[in-house]
């Protein structure tokens, strides 16, 4: 391996590979940004909602999980425009995406929510607070808290899946890299360039979520 | 007459098939203290909670000033009210938990604005200046930033308190507000309760604490079996009971 060669190659190769990490990024992003409030409303519905919305949201929950990502981001990409919803590659990769955090959040939440004493909703019930209420200002701060940990592994989850968009033409930091290789075929070192920046990106989520952690952290 | 503040008419409360309220009936004017006793499984807290709606009611009427709570009639049927309704009615009467229940994520000071803000729609300024004042009441001024994991039992208890009072509720119910704490921490909760009763607080009180039921209360009604055995002035009741149950009752407990 020369790595004179291969950081010449990286370096003349930037701007493109720049644009891969950018779409990885905003894939990311985006997905996650979407998924979480989606989940905590999937979370809410499992925990409180009446039996046949219960029931509805069970089955997406338990199905979205059930399938593996790559058939999940295939199957919007093809099957939706089937039905007439033309989605381009990379919103069909984020739509996917966000549907697949949704359901690992909305687990998260509920399992969170359960744990959480009864009498603390009994509280906020004898001041007057609504159901919704008491949801927002006493349950879910509550809850985020417990799941920050899990929630930031679901993240990272959602970073490495991002690479499967690849399959669907998005060019995402995988495929950014696989035609920099095509040209110079130099793959040993340019999967080990991208690896490492898929390290580098998830170390500092997982930096970011302790550090977050700390800061809503309840002195005790 | 003016109306009173808690009027129980036959009261009936199942859980599953189970009947723990069986016909009660109980009336509180204004500046009333009134304690329930009686054994583990009467039916004093179930009791307490249908007055606040934590527990639906079957049968009978809760009124507090007038206003049945939880329910309406409409045609002859009776229909629960809506969310909304109750959360309305919920914040008239004020409630002290057995295990406090402030909210471990919150200072205690916005333990306390919380109602105030998000159900009297209280400014933010205006509600922390109240909130600091009920605090101070209940002597917890110099803890208001502090978190409930980091206060004693006794000062969450107080600042539970302080939550109920601040929303300046026509009635407060305590249910057993000392039980949970260390023997030492006893004191400084009912002297806090006992302030208020003294300010003329209407309340309804469970406790275990048969001296200080004596002292603060003007009523005292022995709960037996879903029933109301036995009610009248604690010199009456503790001194006189009429009943044997009730009588046997005082013997076990420390009194
Ligand atoms: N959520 C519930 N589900 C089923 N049964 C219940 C429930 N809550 C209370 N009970 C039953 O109702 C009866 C009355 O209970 P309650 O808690 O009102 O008694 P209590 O007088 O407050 O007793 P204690 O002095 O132990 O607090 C008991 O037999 C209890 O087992
Ligand atoms: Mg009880």
């Amino acid at each position: 391996m020369d790595i004179m060669q291969a950081l010449d190659a990286i370096w003349s190769a930037r701007w493109p590979l720049l644009d891969g990490f950018g779409n990885t990024i905003l894939i990311s992003a985006v997905s996650i940004l979407l998924g979480t409030p989606l989940g905590v409303g999937v979370g809410l519905i499992l925990s409180y909602g009446n039996r046949v919305l219960r029931f509805i949201v069970r089955l997406y929950s338990d199905f979205l999980r059930g399938t593996p990502v790559f058939v999940l981001i295939l199957a919007c990409f093809y099957i939706l425009s089937i039905v007439g919803i033309q989605l381009s590659a990379f919103q069909a990769g984020v739509f996917a995406l966000t549907l697949f955090c949704s359901s690992h959040v909305g687990e998260i939440v509920q399992g969170a929510l359960k744990t959480i004493p009864k009498g603390q909703t009994e509280a906020a019930k004898s001041v007057g607070l609504t159901f919704f209420g008491t949801f927002f200002s006493v349950l879910l701060p509550q809850a985020l808290r417990m799941i920050l940990p899990t929630w930031v592994t679901t993240a990272t989850e959602i970073v490495k899946a991002s690479t499967l968009l690849s399959v669907i033409g998005v060019v995402e930091l995988l495929l950014a890299t696989q035609q920099v290789i095509s040209r110079t075929y130099l793959s040993l070192e340019l999967y080990f360039f991208a690896g490492l920046v898929f390290f580098l990106i998830n170390f500092a989520i997982e930096k970011a979520g302790r550090f977050v952690e700390r800061k809503v952290s309840l002195p005790n | 007459m003016t109306i009173p503040v808690l009027e129980i008419t036959n009261l009936h409360k199942k859980f599953g098939e189970v009947e723990v309220l069986k016909g009660i009936d109980l009336t509180m004017q204004s500046g009333n203290v009134v304690s329930l006793i009686g054994s583990s499984g009467s039916g004093k807290t179930t009791l307490l909670r249908c007055v606040n709606l934590l527990e639906d009611y079957e049968d009978g009427v809760v009124a507090v000033e007038g206003e049945q709570i939880g329910y309406k009639q409409h045609k002859g049927r009776r229909i629960r009210l809506k969310e909304r309704e109750i959360a309305r009615q919920r914040a008239m009467t004020g409630m002290a938990f057995q295990h406090f229940n402030l909210f471990p994520h919150m200072s205690a000071i916005h333990n306390v604005m919380l109602g105030l803000i998000k159900t009297r729609k209280t400014p933010k300024d205006e509600a922390y200046a109240a909130a600091e004042g009920w605090l101070d009441r209940v002597g917890m001024k110099n803890w208001k930033d502090h978190y409930p994991g980091q206060l004693s039992g006794g000062q969450q208890q107080r600042v539970a308190i302080a939550r109920a009072i601040a929303m300046n509720p026509v009635l407060m119910l305590f249910d057993e507000v000392t039980s949970a704490l260390d023997p030492e921490l006893v004191s400084e909760v009912l002297a806090v309760v006992k302030d208020l009763a003294s300010d003329g607080m209407t309340m309804l009180l469970v406790t275990h604490e048969m001296q200080f039921a004596h002292d603060v209360s003007d009523t005292v009604v022995f709960m037996q079996d879903g029933r109301i055995g036995e009610q009248g002035p604690p010199e009456q009741l503790f001194h006189n009971p009429k009943s044997e149950r009730l009588a046997a009752f005082l013997k076990n407990s420390k009194f």
